[in-house]
């Protein structure tokens, strides 16, 4: 049973409650059992106390995105490496993407997955099925059993869904089983055999594009079929300036449209491929400084709900070869932070919106425990240090993957405490009070 | 040219990297090798005891044979690997096998392969040099250093020209190439053909883009057909070679608006009547087979100058 932990002085950020000022928490019970002020609540025996001043106390991070690889590419990533990394990042839950092999289609790779997150009880894994059988597009997978064994939303992430009878089906039937239906934007005629954003970088490299346009035609029909049945989406990793000009209007309209994005969507530019860089090789890919743009802004506007990382291990195999046959994606987890806190720094967000975007919103749109430090609430929190700097280095990295284009960046701001359910699941050491 | 200047490339990876100075050099080294080919014994001791492997992943006739010629012209011991008979068919990666390459002490590797940036990819790996003969739609610097070579002989100088490069510019990477080097040489490049084959942002590169092929051979030193790749018809790039010929194809009427005395060239191999008429190919403008000649010099003066000889 986890025992006692005061958690004193640190600046507590609590969108959901309003509260942003240096307070003292108790945790008991794997629960939060007193926010108070300062100094207020007794250092009775047998106490675990940090002292906290300068550094944040939030509700434990909440990544709605990302890739544990586990069943099928243990090489690349397993739910206790994913999940153990989740932690070291801030993270007490992760929606874990269902494009595994086999792809988590039915109940027994939900189980699965369930049964091994709690074995490693690092984070909470909230697995995301599958749309379509296998994601292959065909037949709607059975989201009652999926739901009833753990899921919380379906994706054929990784993959667009292609036909839109389909689309509009699996949104109708969602409701049937209060699944989130998430949209993985994507026009594969357009997309096809691309590597990078088109442009004339893609061009001077060589490489064929994948045009913008690509992700905000399917954008749009998923906006429009979400207005027509009435049913709510996510749209996932939004890359594009008119991909969220589009989930503007739509949000304006009352469409129940949420969305995300990436920290390097709103940190990079395709010119970090440059140089046949497979580092900064993704799906969507990085696009211009204009797109960088209009997601930062989005994000402080609201049009953006959720920041994910979209966490996507690859092993060098899959990254050491020719650009063009390189695997997509990034390692996210253990970036996130320092990231998000750059757009702190530079007075793009407040704090209280980075820990809406991190951890309150994504808990309300996947409809999970958390994101709040109310009292009665899982304690699951994240002590965050932003001021500390550090030179990421392949050493330090826990995930078992190392695709990572910030690898030699120094970043500032780490969570050095990650507390799940009321019990230490990262401590950075020596842990300075 | 400055008099302290020295070619100092290890690799050959495309003409973006070289400089003026670079291009110059590689000229005038390749234009005092060319005598080698018209000897009765057409051999120099220069290369002899180094080592150099065409590792080649596409098919390639003549610019696999030519890197082989200008090598064996200055004695190298030269190897040849082709896709079919590597291991890479047999699941091994691309570095993998070029480091067992290298472990084999090669000085050169030259290689072709379907992927843009694949020499690069070698090139950090090895210990060798690296020239790129090609790789994917990105660069192909031994044939624009050929085809600037060609055009400086048959012209006399190279800046102030205009170069009018038609076909199919986005899959093409000696378009890439020539744009670039020819650029660099204070030439002007128009390029014409299909809308679905002219990439974004290729005035990046330097050139120009003009709507018709009249317009683009309009004045021009120098018309550059482009080979009409029939494998990629099922990506809907245009209607069909008929209708191609008939508006993009380098026929009688285009040489009209050019220059009385411009040159027609073609990387090849050439689809006769698709993009240029088979009368202008072996006609008195055309210099495609001086490209091929001075594709040894080239590449002798490219094996050469990396190789670290002066």
């Amino acid at each position: 049973m986890p025992g006692l932990i005061l958690l004193k002085n640190g600046r507590v950020i609590d969108p959901a409650n309003g509260i942003d000022q240096n307070l003292d928490v108790l945790i008991a019970d794997g629960k939060i059992s007193a926010v108070a002020q300062p100094g207020s609540l007794p250092e009775e025996k047998g106490r675990l106390v940090y002292d906290l001043l300068g550094k944040w106390v939030v509700p434990g991070l909440i990544d709605m995105h990302v890739h544990l690889r586990e069943p099928g590419q243990e090489y690349k990533e397993t739910i206790e490496t994913g999940t153990r990394a989740a932690a070291a990042g801030g993270f007490t839950a992760v929606a874990a993407m269902p494009n595994t092999k086999p792809v988590n289609d039915n109940q027994a790779v939900t189980l699965f997955i369930l049964a091994k997150a709690a074995q490693a009880g690092f984070a909470k894994v909230y697995p995301v099925g599958a749309i379509s059988s296998g994601s292959k597009g065909e037949h709607l997978a059975e989201f009652g059993e999926l739901r009833q064994a753990g899921a919380v939303a379906v994706t054929d992430d990784g993959l667009p869904v292609g036909n839109s009878q389909l689309m509009r089906r699996a949104l109708e039937y969602a409701g049937n089983h209060d699944l989130l239906v998430i949209s993985h934007a994507e026009e594969m005629t357009l997309s096809h055999g691309g590597a990078m954003n088109d442009g004339p970088l893609a061009t001077r490299l060589g490489l064929r594009g994948i045009p913008h346009v690509a992700e905000e035609i399917m954008v749009y029909r998923d906006l429009a079929l979400a207005e027509f049945t009435g049913r709510p989406i996510h749209i996932a990793h939004v890359s594009t300036r008119e991909s969220l000009a589009l989930i503007r209007r739509a949000k304006g309209k009352g469409v129940a449209v949420t969305a995300e994005t990436a920290p390097h969507y709103f940190t990079l530019t395709e010119t970090a491929v440059d140089g046949y860089n497979t580092l900064a090789k993704m799906n969507p890919p990085l696009r211009t400084e204009a797109d960088v743009a209009a997601i930062r802004e989005a994000l402080r506007d609201g049009t953006l709900d959720a920041i994910a990382t979209d966490h996507a291990p690859h092993g060098e195999l899959d990254k050491d070869i020719e650009f063009d046959l390189a695997a997509n994606g990034i390692i996210g987890l253990e970036t996130a932070v320092p990231l998000t806190l750059q757009l702190v720094r530079e007075n793009q967000l407040d704090a209280r919106r980075m820990v809406e975007l991190l951890s309150l919103n994504p808990a309300r749109i996947l409809g999970v425990s958390g994101g709040t430090l109310s009292v009665g609430a899982p304690a699951d929190i994240a002590v965050i240090d932003p001021e500390q700097k550090f030179v990421f280095t392949e050493e330090s990295i826990l995930s078992k993957s190392r695709n990572s284009p910030f690898l030699g960046w120094e970043l500032q701001g780490k969570a050095v405490l990650t507390i799940l359910d009321g019990r230490i699941t990262w401590r950075q050491e020596p842990f300075s009070s | 040219m400055d008099p302290e200047y020295r070619f100092k490339h290890k690799h050959v990876l495309g003409l973006a990297d070289f400089s003026a100075e670079d291009i110059q050099s590689v000229l005038q080294t390749a234009e005092s090798f060319k005598e080698i080919s018209s000897r009765s014994i057409k051999k120099v001791p220069t290369l002899r005891g180094k080592t150099i492997i065409n590792f080649f992943f596409e098919p390639s006739t003549r610019t696999r044979l030519s890197f082989e010629v200008a090598a064996k012209r200055m004695s190298a011991d030269t190897f040849n690997i082709s896709n079919s008979g590597s291991s890479t068919v047999k699941g091994e990666t691309l570095i993998d096998t070029a480091r067992n390459l290298a472990a084999m002490n090669p000085d050169c590797i030259i290689i072709r392969h379907p992927r843009s940036g694949a020499a690069r990819l070698l090139a950090g790996h090895i210990k060798a040099s690296v020239i790129n003969a090609g790789d994917g739609t990105h660069e192909h610097p031994s044939q624009g250093l050929l085809d600037l070579m060609t055009v400086r002989e048959a012209k006399g100088k190279l800046a102030g020209l205009k170069i009018a490069i038609i076909g199919d510019i986005a899959h093409s990477r000696v378009a890439h190439s020539n744009i670039i080097g020819f650029s660099k040489m204070g030439a002007s490049v128009t390029v014409s053909g299909p809308a679905t084959l002219i990439p974004p942002g290729i005035e990046e590169l330097g050139a120009q883009v003009s709507r018709t092929v009249m317009e683009a051979v309009d004045g021009a030193d120098v018309i550059m057909a482009l080979r009409i790749q029939k494998e990629r018809q099922q990506d809907p790039l245009f209607p069909s070679l008929r209708e191609y010929a008939q508006f993009f194809g380098v026929s009688h009427r285009v040489v009209a608006a050019a220059k009385p005395d411009a040159i027609i060239m073609h990387p090849g191999p050439i689809n006769r009547g698709v993009e240029l008429d088979p009368k202008l190919a072996d006609g008195s403008r055309s210099v495609i087979l001086e490209q091929v000649t001075n594709g040894v010099a080239v590449r002798m003066a490219l094996i050469y100058l990396i190789m670290g000889g002066d």
